[in-house]
């Protein structure tokens, strides 16, 4: 099935609601969710550069023969990418509940002891 | 070129990595293995970039290439190859580089030792610091985009995980959030433009994708995005906000090795700049916006430096306006390369030689007041006083690194401002005016936190200070001999390692593909 420029369609409006929860929610954990957002729009974009219409995963043996194959560098990119992410997001939400513990709250307008 | 020198660039790497997720274990068997074990890792560090250093200064300009799990191709390549596995790749900019993190590296270690003696998490401390310096090495010596990513994210996480690891400390996890949120965004803006890249040119190796570049729309959406992506992460005012936190809320050695790390990302950025997409933009343009960066980035950090009454923020501040005089050095070069006038490798001799007086000066600052934040028991100006009669050294110390960043003379901070404000008083006056105006707003402010912190009558807080042990005054004092060193022999220095690194940059664009493609 043709599915044209759809994914990169939805990479670049995942990755556009992500900016827009970030630079405008006002909680700790909407944040992350944002950063989380912009992550999975990134990471659908690169597998979509390396689909190739009808294409089978690029394993050599026993392949078919004259069988085009996605591409396997973006797949391996994604890869890499997503256990970054998750040691990321782990990292954000590990603060985010720290900064709960000592603050009570997870308003970032409450949030501002360091400032100027 | 011996078979060591061969594998310094992976051994860089590779060393501190093994190092972090050892120390972890070692440290079990007592502090004294685990400081043994860091120690050695460092010294060896540092032995191997300033060999890489040697040798690649020694060989006229041509980059070293070296493969990972190399042997099958031999470099440069031949009749239209292209290299499949990562590569990294070192010329002058990144063996300079290299020589800076491992000055920070073995200083901070090496202080660190009697620093963090009577803390606990000293483990995780170490561990978390051989992982800064391992990707800070990989970012400078990586000649593969996506490679270049990873590394990015290493520093990340390390560095955010430094700045708050001490889950105990309130305002800690504040900054800590703060710059992971920062580095995540500045990081995904990095991959989002890697991927632009590689959906046109099917490579990640920069050498080729400098060769085929285009200058495409695409490019230049990639390009806006690797811009705004590493000037985040360097701490380039506007997007600056989290540089005083991660610098103020970080254990004092930490964060002159987060400064290294900034320089890093903006090595990344004129790497990107110069070498990738060095024939194919504007490079007036992108040279005018550099210098925009750079003034804001000088204008704002010393101005709310100069409002501060917390010691360690007060230091952060006038580490964020540094970073401005490189983006300053380095935008007047970018601005002029097309016409190639001879004030434009002046600009840039002066951009890449502050970047390492910078880590020298303000490593030796953020050591001098951990030290004296320690004895006081107080980070706040308004409460010392007078501890300049029992601390005689640490005073002298951070007097010579406070007058050395604002670039006074003899030392290294005026050696390398000169050169900037030189070159760009002839691009256009108003913009040396300008920096020459800042540097003496920050002699201002450290005149300020001098008098506050060490002068004035003895009092009930200064009564019981000494300067510290030997431990963290030695390496405090080496940061003090390359301070005057450097500001004594700036010819000897500016020859010998900061004009091949300036050259590798400005001119060394052909060279740098040539060394992996062929010519």
């Amino acid at each position: 099935m043709n599915i044209g420029n759809l994914p990169f369609i939805v990479a670049a409006l995942l990755v556009v609601l992500g900016l827009y929860t970030f630079l405008f929610k006002r909680n700790l954990i909407k944040l992350v969710i944002g950063i989380t957002l912009i992550e999975t729009g990134v990471n659908l974009f690169l597998v979509t550069l390396g689909y190739r219409t009808g294409g089978i995963s690029p394993i050599y043996t026993f392949a078919p023969e004259a069988q085009q194959m996605v591409l396997p560098t973006p797949q391996a990119l994604t890869l890499t990418s997503i256990v970054i992410g998750l040691a990321t997001t782990a990292l954000l939400l590990s603060f985010a509940v720290f900064v709960h513990r000592h603050y009570g709250t997870l308003d970032v307008r409450k949030v501002k002891e360091l400032k100027g | 070129m011996t078979a060591l020198t061969l594998h310094a660039p992976i051994l860089l790497v590779a060393l501190p990595l093994l190092g972090a997720f050892a120390t972890p274990l070692v440290g079990k068997l007592g502090k004294g293995a685990r400081n043994t074990l860091i120690g050695l890792i460092v010294l060896a560090v540092a032995g191997l970039a300033a060999m890489l250093a040697i040798d690649v200064f020694g060989s006229g300009g041509i980059p070293t290439v070296y493969e990972l799990g190399g042997g099958t191709f031999t470099f440069p390549l031949s009749g239209g190859q292209v290299p499949v596995r990562i590569l990294f790749e070192v010329d002058g900019m990144s063996a300079f580089m290299g020589l800076i993190t491992a000055l920070i590296a073995l200083t901070g270690a090496f202080f660190s030792f009697s620093y963090w003696k009577e803390r606990s998490g000293g483990n995780l401390y170490f561990s978390l610091f051989l992982m800064l310096i391992a990707g800070v090495f990989g970012m400078v010596l990586t000649g593969d985009m996506f490679n270049f990513f990873v590394f990015l994210e290493i520093t990340s996480i390390a560095a955010a995980s430094m700045v708050g690891f001490r889950v105990w400390l309130k305002q800690s996890q504040e900054a800590g959030f703060k710059v992971m949120a920062m580095y995540t965004l500045s990081g995904l803006f990095v991959l989002l433009a890697i991927g632009l890249l590689y959906g046109q040119y099917g490579h990640l190796n920069i050498a080729v994708l400098a060769r085929s570049i285009q200058g495409s729309l695409t490019d230049m959406v990639a390009l806006g995005l690797l811009l705004t992506g590493l000037a985040m992460k360097a701490g380039a005012v506007p997007m600056h906000m989290w540089a005083p936190d991660a610098y103020g809320e970080s254990p004092a050695p930490m964060s002159a090795v987060l400064v290294v790390n900034s320089q890093a990302s903006l090595y990344g950025l004129f790497r990107i700049l110069f070498t990738l997409f060095g024939a194919s933009i504007s490079t007036g343009t992108v040279g005018w916006i550099l210098i925009v960066l750079a003034l804001l980035t000088i204008f704002v950090g010393v101005t709310m430096a100069l409002i501060q009454s917390d010691l360690k923020r007060l230091v952060a501040f006038g580490a964020v306006s540094q970073i401005g005089y490189m983006l300053l050095g380095v935008g007047v070069g970018m601005a002029v390369i097309a016409t190639r006038p001879e004030y434009g490798l002046v600009a840039m001799q002066g951009g890449i030689f502050h970047m390492i007086n910078d880590a020298a000066c303000v490593g030796l600052l953020f050591f001098a007041s951990g030290v004296v934040i320690r004895a006081a028991g107080t980070r706040d100006l308004n409460q010392m006083g007078g501890l300049g009669h029992r601390m005689k050294w640490t005073s002298i110390f951070f007097a010579i690194g406070a007058v050395a960043l604002a670039g006074v003379p003899p030392f290294n901070g005026f050696a390398s401002k000169f050169l900037i404000y030189e070159a760009a008083f002839k691009l256009n006056p108003f913009l040396a005016v300008l920096a020459v105006l800042s540097s003496i707003m920050l002699l201002a402010v450290f005149v300020k936190a001098f008098q506050a912190a060490f002068l004035g009558p003895r009092s009930n807080t200064s009564a019981h200070v000494s300067d510290p042990s030997l431990g963290m005054m030695l390496p405090m004092a080496a940061l003090v001999l390359v301070v005057i060193v450097f500001g004594l022999f700036p010819g000897f220095f500016v020859d010998h390692i900061v004009t091949p690194a300036a050259k590798a940059l400005w001119l060394g664009r052909d060279a740098y593909i040539n060394a992996v493609l062929g010519g």
